[in-house]
């Protein structure tokens, strides 16, 4: 057996927590970006214009039917031509791997996080939607006001779990070559040839970090649980 | 958008570029039917195990579900692939008189079939826990063992109730033996890229496979669809509902 040598760690710990810095910014962009798009979503796939929750339930299927592996390489192509047709640009923009993840991560994970909230919208009893309207709110101003706050809410736990899975998610980009958490690991480790070190470290790392975090959303959960 | 390029030969293979992908699908369908068994056994005890009253019992299924719940797929990959054989002397050379290409695809079927029983136990135990408790205490009223129990009364309802988040684990799973590229399997998604990186038509053979894996989708949901209403008790309504994840 060949000798563990961990100081490869210590050595590389600034360029580690640049990666862990790309990884933790990914994700609570696309987390925020995430959730106003899937609320959005939910919100077409409950409306009662046939076409828009038509076009919404396709596409969260679309996203929810195919690998994130391959929504990532779909948007790293497909990110400059769609970036080029919002702007109106002449040419297509060049934009890395590193930026188009953003794109992609907010559309795929607004898929999931739009089931989340569609759940969440349904529960909240019809009689509160007929007060809102009896009351003289407009469509829009039912939403806000009395909707979605308790809808954001009672799904607070499940949204956050899922932030915690778009956490780990982030981990593919990788093999896009973009230097996350694990994209600086592969790099040293394949430098060094320090392959069983760095990836023991960045696994007991995730551990450390999701599992935490998912005590925390535990604990939030009983205390929800008990103001109600 | 020129779907022509798929019945183009590939350079230095034989076949066509649509044969190729085919091979790749053979290939993720084999390693996700393969890990199902193992996801599918290894659940159901890990599951159970968390349903009993032994204490340790319930620990050694919690502590499981959590480790392999709470790192990414593709560290777990790394960690099966490159870590264990570091590791341990045995098992690095075991996997040196393998070819490469069985090297990975027995880590493909052990690193997805372990990952994803942590969450099919997660669902046997909460089809269990959705079951009234008199069911458990009529069973042992009635003199069944605790193993007959589970056999006679528990599992048969339990599974019932948890095939619809069943087949969103089953659909996970399909999807993620994608990850397994990152250690070089040569499954759909790989063949993907290369089809794209060789002909520069990327469009096309991305186009091309996510249509493969929304036909295999629909196919698995009919499936499940499927032996859902054959196993159908009257008088029970299958319910349960699917959480996030992927």
């Amino acid at each position: 057996m060949t000798e563990l040598d961990f100081s490869v760690i210590k050595n590389s710990l600034p360029y580690l927590w640049k990666g862990l810095e790309y990884t933790l910014q990914l994700t609570v962009v696309a987390a925020i970006g995430g959730v106003i798009w899937g609320t959005l979503l939910a919100m077409a796939r409950l409306s009662s214009n046939k076409f828009l929750s038509m076009a919404a339930a396709g596409y969260v299927n679309l996203m929810r039917s195919i690998p994130l592996l391959l929504v990532i390489f779909w948007f790293y192509f497909l990110s400059p031509v769609l970036l080029q047709w919002v702007s109106g640009m002449d040419r297509p923009p060049q934009i890395g791997a590193d930026r188009s993840a953003y794109i992609t991560f907010i559309l795929f994970e607004g898929a999931y996080f739009c089931e989340i909230m569609r759940a969440g919208i349904q529960s909240i009893s019809r009689g509160q939607v007929a007060a809102a309207y009896a009351v003289g709110l407009n469509y829009w101003q039912s939403m806000q006001l009395i909707i979605l706050p308790q809808a954001f809410r009672n799904m607070l736990p499940v949204l956050l779990t899922q932030t915690i899975i778009l956490f780990q998610d982030v981990s593919l980009v990788s093999l896009l070559n973009v230097t996350d958490f694990v994209g600086a690991a592969s790099k040293i480790a394949q430098r060094d040839s320090r392959l069983v070190e760095m990836y023991l470290f960045v696994a007991a790392a995730y551990f450390i970090m999701c599992f935490g975090l998912s005590l925390l959303v535990k604990q939030l959960q009983k205390k929800i649980a008990i103001v109600r | 958008m020129d779907p022509a390029i798929l019945f183009e030969q590939v350079p230095d293979g034989d076949g066509t570029w649509i044969m190729s992908l085919a091979s790749g699908l053979k290939y993720t369908l084999i390693i996700a039917a393969l890990a199902w068994i193992i996801a599918f056994l290894l659940g159901s005890i890990l599951g159970v195990m968390r349903t009993t009253e032994n204490k340790w019992a319930v620990r050694v299924g919690n502590a499981y579900v959590e480790l392999f719940r709470n790192i990414p797929l593709i560290v777990q990959f790394f960690v099966w692939y490159f870590v264990l054989p570091g590791l341990i002397p045995a098992v690095k050379t075991w996997v040196i008189s393998l070819d490469p290409t069985t090297h990975q695809f027995v880590t493909a079927v052990v690193c997805l079939g372990l990952f994803t029983a942590a969450r099919i136990s997660e669902q046997v135990r909460s089809g269990i826990q959705a079951l009234p408790r008199g069911q458990r205490m009529a069973g042992n009223a009635m003199g069944l063992t605790q193993a007959q129990t589970y056999r006679y009364i528990l599992l048969p309802v339990a599974y019932r109730i948890v095939i619809p988040p069943m087949t969103s684990e089953l659909m996970n799973l399909i999807k993620n033996t994608a990850v397994a590229f990152s250690i070089g399997l040569v499954e759909l998604f790989f063949r993907t890229r290369e089809m794209g990186e060789l002909t520069f038509r990327y469009f096309e053979a991305f186009a091309a496979a996510t249509l493969i894996y929304v036909v295999i989708a629909m196919i698995a949901n009919r499936a499940m669809a499927f032996i859902e209403k054959r196993t159908a008790i009257p008088g029970f309504i299958s319910g349960g509902a699917g959480g996030g994840g992927h």
